[in-house]
């Protein structure tokens, strides 16, 4: 309780320095926002085209029903497999005439249907790389009754890759922002502690106990933080807003990555906040 | 009570501060601890204080030694002995009562206890008018009774005061002296660092230690 109150009353004493403190965590955890929407569209955007990965399994004319039947339930038990769908020769041909409206002469003046009977395989989302995929088609392909299984090899191989490097860049890039965001935060709060200096020389003077003089500025770290949290998802509001309407359409960052960023602002601040604290302490 | 054994103090920049010094000063007991600038009078406050940690010899106070003593025996030592400064140490920006109640807040004092314990240790040092006035509103001497204030806000068994009176003008320094004198009536020891001979004239019934060059060179009352 003493801690919250003396947290609370030193921002009321130095509203502008505290202030500053948390518009410089602010400004640190927006760079990181403005990463994290990046980030969070980018993903979509390739969980979109990999929905696409799909494995076309085509069967020969003389199938029988019994082989296709045990073939869907063969290949519907893969773990990574979602669904299993047969689509039949008049399936696909109904398909081809609703895709292709162009050819609607050429589709009334056939007397065979050409189209092959198939089985399309979906895969589970994170389940879509190639080695994966690849697997999988080989398990297809087994069956005698199989005519060709295509899955556009070059194109999963290629979005894998740029799912790798997004996934790098992700990594690399973040933990960058996320080592300059605490540098700034912990500067930040070092001024705010150094301002402080005398109360505590004052505290260690009269024999207060390291934890209780420590307490109040983790706390103040906190608030700081999740102050700083909240005007860096305002800035990144404001900025998505306005690539929204001006520039082109994005996606707004998901809840749980908001709570998330303030939690870590808050978490942040009362890291920084406790090595500044413990370095300035061994050296009163 | 305080006993120094054979304790030299020595920095890495500025050499030896003290050198095996030995003294023992006992419960109640005035002293005044005199010396030209850099004699090694605040470094022996510090030791007494435990805010450092002698090079050779040992610090004992009230029971805690300096060879052994753990981070929570470093702030009961701290507790039981109350600091005074020559330039006061107070925070700005708050009242009178509030830099004594900050004292006994952070200490652990129950809430309501605060401000009447505060309030009583101002009268003490004759500061009751004078509770909400902000630091820079004090004179000197004002301020440095709230120093004193403060440094009793724990019941301490000693009292160190380093050049309390080096920023005071005559009166102030009288009025200061006749407090120090007040609370070691009361059977609280004061130890006392100043440079003024004619200050320490005038108390002869006091103690007094002569430091010189980091060597204790005169004791008036010696075991």
């Amino acid at each position: 309780m003493y801690a919250l109150r003396e947290a609370l009353a030193a921002f009321r004493r130095a509203p502008v320095l505290t202030g500053l403190s948390s518009a410089m965590v602010g400004l640190a955890l927006y760079v990181v926002g403005l990463f994290g929407l990046a980030t969070y569209n980018l993903r979509l955007a390739l969980t979109s085209v990999e929905e696409r990965v799909e494995i076309a399994v085509y069967l020969r004319d003389d199938a029988r029903q019994s082989e296709i039947d045990l073939a869907l339930t063969e290949l519907a038990g893969i773990p990574e497999v979602r669904s299993v769908s047969f689509i039949s020769k008049r399936d696909a041909l109904e398909r081809a005439r609703a895709d292709l409206p162009d050819f609607g002469e050429l589709w009334g003046d056939l007397e065979v249907n050409p189209l092959p009977q198939s089985l399309e395989v979906e895969l589970r989302p994170g389940s879509r790389d190639p080695e994966v995929v690849e697997r999988v088609s080989q398990a297809a392909a087994a069956y005698a009754f199989v005519e060709d299984v295509r899955y556009g090899q070059d194109w999963v191989d290629k979005l894998f890759t740029l799912r790798r490097i997004g996934a790098a860049t992700t990594a690399v890039l973040g933990s960058a922002f996320a080592v300059v965001a605490a540098l700034i935060i912990g500067t930040a709060l070092r001024i705010a502690i150094f301002a402080r200096r005398d109360e505590i020389y004052v505290m260690r003077l009269v024999g207060a106990k390291g934890s209780f003089i420590r307490r109040p500025f983790l706390v103040e770290g906190a608030i700081a933080g999740l102050l700083g949290g909240l005007l860096a998802w305002a800035l990144t509001y404001a900025t998505y807003r306005g690539v929204y309407t001006y520039l082109f359409e994005v996606a707004w960052l998901p809840g749980e990555w908001i709570g998330l960023g303030l939690l870590a602002g808050g978490f942040f601040g009362a890291m920084s906040s406790a090595l500044a604290i413990r370095r300035h302490l061994r050296e009163v | 009570m305080i006993k120094l054994t054979n304790v030299s103090k020595e920095y890495p920049k500025r050499g030896y501060a003290l050198r095996d010094v030995s003294f023992h000063l006992k419960k109640g007991q005035f002293a005044f601890f005199t010396g030209h600038s850099g004699s090694g009078k605040t470094t022996t406050m510090r030791l007494v204080h435990m805010a450092e940690k002698p090079t050779q010899g040992e610090v004992r106070v009230t029971g805690y030694s300096s060879e052994s003593v753990t981070e929570r025996g470093l702030w009961q030592v701290r507790r039981r002995v109350g600091y005074v400064f020559q330039d006061f140490r107070l925070l700005p920006g708050r009242t009178a009562l509030e830099n004594v109640a900050f004292v006994l807040e952070v200490t652990g004092t129950p809430r309501k206890a605060i401000v009447p314990i505060a309030q009583r240790l101002l009268a003490q040092v004759g500061l009751a008018p004078k509770a909400g006035a902000f630091v820079n509103e004090l004179s000197g001497g004002e301020q440095q009774r709230v120093s004193i204030a403060r440094a009793l806000a724990n019941d301490p068994f000693v009292l160190l005061a380093d050049e309390p009176t080096g920023n005071l003008d005559e009166r102030a320094t009288r009025g200061i002296l006749d407090l120090f004198w007040d609370i070691n009536a009361k059977g609280m020891a004061v130890l006392m660092a100043t440079h003024d001979l004619e200050l320490i004239k005038r108390y002869p019934h006091a103690r007094v230690f002569e430091l010189d060059q980091g060597r204790l060179v005169y004791d008036s009352a010696p075991d």
